[in-house]
């Protein structure tokens, strides 16, 4: 342990903690803006300078560790002085329309301006000596590089957490900026649309493209029928944004929000959950029993699951010569979208060109998936908006709505039942757990022998997880797997994904079937997600999820009302020709750079 | 005691026999050879003027299997180009200073870091190489050298972002600590010194401790190479004994009408004539990498400071918001002071800012912006505002 004084209060901590650290176990708040819980130590805005007594300059405590003796004091004058300039100096370089700013109340920047530097401006504005760029060309989210204070977050959770690098530091001195490779648009480079990046600028420099005002519109044009839908992560998560503490459920308040915000029809995304399980897990039999029975050399394994819209332009970009690996389901949202505009059409007898689908998602990638040229199965855009928890909120606010004093309502018919399994596909792992709840039961007629159907080797925060099902006594049209062991295999933020899918192309991935999620924990950690975003935040909303989950009746896909009855009324069976037009899709080769 | 006045000594270029002196540290135990150096007093003679004997020690004392000595050929400060000269007359020295280097902290390769304007140098640089790599053999010792050539960018010569550039990365300072005596290039560790530090270095071997410490002051020990430049009629390299006045510098070497000394470059302190007499060039006084320039009475020291401010402005990384955007303000500062279109009275916020990025920012550069704008605002703060 080593030993120092902060603020003339001793303390002792672990070898290796930073001054930052140590001064956060005494309560002492040094103000931040590089750091981040999820990423590596930057060092580089300076804000968090303090004094060591004997040292030649003021010290970044966020990057010094600590050493015995040390005698730190956070609020000398000296360090006071150097604070207000390193505030001043980043607004300098800010365009500051904050009263205009999606970001206004939420920034960071903002925040530190408020405590450190208000009143008179100290130095001259350079905002106008810079010829900034503001990239709009991404479906998904805004870059605003006159809003950019170089922080480099951005950076480092493109590098760090999704192995990416889309955007990186170019040019020095006052030339340099975040920059994409040759300074192409955001659309034309290898970002996924994760939105990582968003939910870790301090600033309004990153932010989701929204399309709030559009569905407004929507809501009040008296010729339209507004279909709402609300992904898993969501209901564990809009709260935060709404004064609740993260990982309370909303579920029941946020569909009474909705109704109220206007919507006709407040349906559920986990509905599409348990179909895309029926698709996925059938396609997924069929694909063992034509590679292990028929001999098929063409069909390959492992199969990968498809529902997450950045693991799939990852992997477009990334891995192409898998795309067959992939499964051609689409994910939940496009299966609704195709649903919405076709067989709840006809149940409901409204003209589907009429009909608005709009999605509530905790992702940024969504809106990319919505506009892609393949979603257009139904005739129309399967989905015509896609918002994130956070524009959802913003509207919640917008309305007036009294969020808290709100009576909790269910889901409308037709398209609204769920079981626990759609659920749990808001967290890493749950789809895969899912699959396996039913899919076991396909295969032998008896539920997968895990206390509470609770399949935790699947659970938890590893970025890879493994797990092995043996599969016994099958019932007849299953007998080919009797007594197979089946590998499967989870990943959840890219640079995990990519750990497994080296694997793969090196020829050791000895995994059936694998669930990639391209956001760190899955989509409870989404992109679209309430911001800040941390280790424990996403494993308070984690918890929740599996309390839902807990929570419903019924617990397992092909148990769901709605999909017994989509299976029987329209689509047949599982991977059937209607099924095949609306619910699956294909995959594009794009450029690795 | 130094004798008063200015004296021109030969040691840098001098000729010696390679061979001779290597065999010499070879024999000498690595305590043997850090002994010497810190002895000698010997201070790094890039600028920063940290004691090789101690950097070495530190090194030494690390328990990793694989170490790294660094020449910093970086040489990018404005108005030095002596690296270049002992490069060009006495590479071997270079790479002799390295091998005793390497015996001292045990490390068995060398990398030398070239500026990449100097890149013309490399054929010869290569050849003279060979020839060494040869030399150790025979003598029966291993070691190897190879070049690693910068881009251009100022910033790779300090040391940390000169380890990430040539790692293959931007080339942006690191946080310290860790030093490069526990983790630097490659994450071993690493002893970088400078080009004329390492040929000294050799020196100290040759001739012994105490020879060398009869050069010089108690804080600034030996001989130093100078790069002259500016107004002057005899501009060039000069190897002279440190711990002389400016006065006596400016005697030699000015024309008659020297106004001001900018010693250490754009990032080193300018002396005003009113100064000149009671400033000492070394560590007690003003410390210097070797950039020299003077300035006589034609010259506005606005423009010269628009100049290194414009540079610097160019040439920080960008990574840290006191060099980044503190260096863009100072210029933007003065300017507007000077068009009258702000207060002459924000000369006095700028120095303020100047004293922040001095110990705020996270590097050397940015910490050393303010050194030439607080000495030529504070001296010839007229001529900044008329």
């Amino acid at each position: 342990m080593i030993k120092l004084t902060i603020n003339n209060q001793s303390i002792s901590v672990p070898a290796g903690t930073t001054v930052l650290a140590a001064a956060k176990k005494l309560n002492i708040n040094i103000p931040t803006l590089c750091n981040h819980p999820d990423l590596c130590v930057a060092g580089i805005c300076r804000v968090c300078v303090v004094e060591q007594t004997g040292a030649r300059t003021l010290i970044a405590s966020c990057a010094m560790p600590v050493s015995e003796g040390m005698d730190i004091h956070t609020n000398t004058l000296k360090v006071r002085n150097a604070r207000r300039h390193i505030v001043e100096l980043l607004l300098s370089e800010h365009r500051s329309d904050c009263t205009k700013c999606y970001k206004n109340q939420k920034c960071e920047l903002q925040a530190l301006a408020n405590e450190y530097a208000f009143g008179d401006t100290v130095f001259l504005s350079l905002v106008e000596d810079h010829k900034y760029n503001i990239d709009r060309s991404s479906p998904s989210f805004i870059k605003d590089d006159s809003k950019c204070i170089h922080c480099q977050r951005c950076v480092r959770t493109c590098a760090e957490l999704q192995s990416i690098s889309a955007i990186a530091v170019a040019n020095k001195g006052a030339h340099q900026k975040i920059s994409s490779f040759l300074d192409r648009p955001m659309s034309h480079v290898v970002c996924t649309n994760c939105g990582q990046c968003v939910n870790r600028c301090p600033t309004g420099a990153l932010v989701e493209k929204t399309y709030i005002d559009q569905v407004w519109d929507a809501i009040y044009d008296p010729e339209k029928h507004v279909v709402v839908q609300t992904a898993p992560a969501v209901r564990v998560a809009l709260g935060e944004d709404l004064g609740y503490d993260p990982g309370e459920r909303v579920t029941g308040k946020m569909v009474t929000a909705l109704r109220q915000l206007g919507f006709d029809s407040v349906l559920d995304t986990d509905f599409t959950a348990d179909l895309t399980i029926m698709e996925e897990g059938t396609e997924l039999l069929t694909r063992l029993k034509k590679i292990l029975v028929d001999g098929n050399k063409e069909l390959a394994l492992p199969m990968f699951t498809s529902c997450s819209p950045g693991w799939i332009k990852f992997i477009e970009h990334k891995y192409p010569e898998f795309l067959s690996n992939l499964s051609t389901c689409k994910s939940p949202q496009q299966m609704f979208g195709a649903l919405a505009k076709t067989y709840y059409a006809q149940k409901r007898k409204i003209d589907p060109a009429k009909i608005v689908s709009v999605s509530i998602m905790p992702c940024t990638a969504k809106k990319y998936e919505a506009d892609r040229p393949e979603m257009r199965a139904s005739g129309f855009k399967d989905i015509d908006y896609v918002l994130t928890t956070r524009e959802l909120a913003v509207m919640i606010k917008q309305a007036g709505l009294d969020f808290r004093n709100l009576e909790s309502s269910n889901y409308d018919s037709i398209m609204g039942d769920s079981t626990g399994a759609g659920v749990i596909f808001g967290a890493t792992g749950g789809v895969m757990e899912a699959a396996l709840r039913t899919a076991y039961e396909i295969v032998t007629g008896r539920e997968i022998p895990f206390k509470n159907l609770n399949i935790t080797p699947v659970r938890g925060m590893d970025g890879v997880k493994e797990a092995t099902v043996k599969i016994e006594g099958c019932t007849d049209d299953w007998k080919f797997l009797e007594g197979a062991e089946l590998k499967v295999a989870i990943a959840h933020g890219l640079v995990n994904a990519n750990k497994l899918m080296k694997e793969v192309r090196a020829g050791k991935s000895p995994y059936h079937f694998i669930e990639i999620m391209a956001c760190p924990g899955g989509c409870i950690g989404g992109g679209g997600q309430p911001i800040p975003t941390s280790m424990e935040i996403r494993k308070n909303r984690m918890k929740a999820i599996y309390a839902e989950d807990e929570h419903m009746v019924l617990r397992k896909s092909h148990e769901n009302p709605d999909v017994i009855a989509i299976y029987k009324e329209f689509l047949g069976k599982p991977n059937s020709h209607v099924s095949h037009e609306l619910l699956h899709t294909h995959y594009t080769e794009r450029d690795s750079y | 005691m130094r004798k008063k006045g200015l004296s021109k000594v030969d040691l840098i270029f001098e000729k010696v026999d390679p061979k001779e002196v290597l065999t010499k540290a070879f024999k000498m135990t690595s305590d043997g050879i850090i002994k010497e150096m810190l002895d000698s007093g010997l201070k790094g003679r890039g600028g920063a003027g940290f004691p090789t004997g101690l950097k070495w020690k530190y090194t030494a004392a690390e328990k990793e299997p694989v170490k790294y000595i660094v020449c910093n050929a970086d040489e990018g400060e404005p108005g030095t180009f002596k690296d270049r000269e002992i490069l060009d007359k006495v590479s071997y020295k270079v790479y002799g200073g390295m091998a005793i280097a390497g015996k001292a902290i045990g490390a068995r390769n060398g990398i030398v870091y070239l500026r990449g304007e100097y890149s013309f140098l490399l054929p010869q640089l290569m050849e003279e190489l060979e020839s060494f790599h040869k030399m150790i053999s025979e003598i029966g010792y291993d070691f190897k050298i190879n070049y690693c050539l910068g881009s251009g960018a100022y910033i790779c010569g300090e040391e940390s972002a000169l380890f990430e550039s040539v790692e293959g990365f931007r080339g942006e300072p690191r946080n310290k600590p860790p030093y490069p005596t526990t983790s630097g290039v490659f994450g071993k560790p690493t002893s970088i010194n400078n080009v004329e530090t390492l040929v000294t270095t050799m020196m100290i071997i040759k001739h012994g401790a105490a020879k060398f410490t009869e050069l010089g002051t108690k804080d600034s020990r030996g001989s130093k190479v100078f790069s002259v430049s500016g107004d002057t009629p005899t501009p060039g390299i000069f190897e002279l004994e440190l711990g002389m006045t400016v006065q006596e510098f400016v005697n030699e070497f000015g024309d008659g009408d020297t106004k001001a000394v900018q010693v250490g470059g754009a990032s080193g302190f300018c002396v005003p004539r009113k100064k000149f007499q009671n400033t000492i060039i070394g560590f007690e006084g003003v410390p210097t990498g070797g950039s020299m320039k003077l300035f006589n009475s034609s010259r506005s020291m606005y423009n010269v400071l628009h100049n290194y401010l414009d540079f610097f402005v160019e040439e920080s990384c960008g990574q840290c918001t006191p060099c980044r955007v503190g260096c863009q303000q100072l210029l933007k500062g003065v300017e507007k002071v000077k068009k009258g279109e702000v207060k002459s009275i924000y000369l006095n916020e700028l120095v303020k800012l100047a004293d922040t990025m001095k110990i705020a920012s996270k590097c050397g550069l940015g910490q050393s912006v303010g050194n030439a704008f607080r000495t030529i605002v504070e001296n010839f703060r007229e001529e900044i505002i008329y």
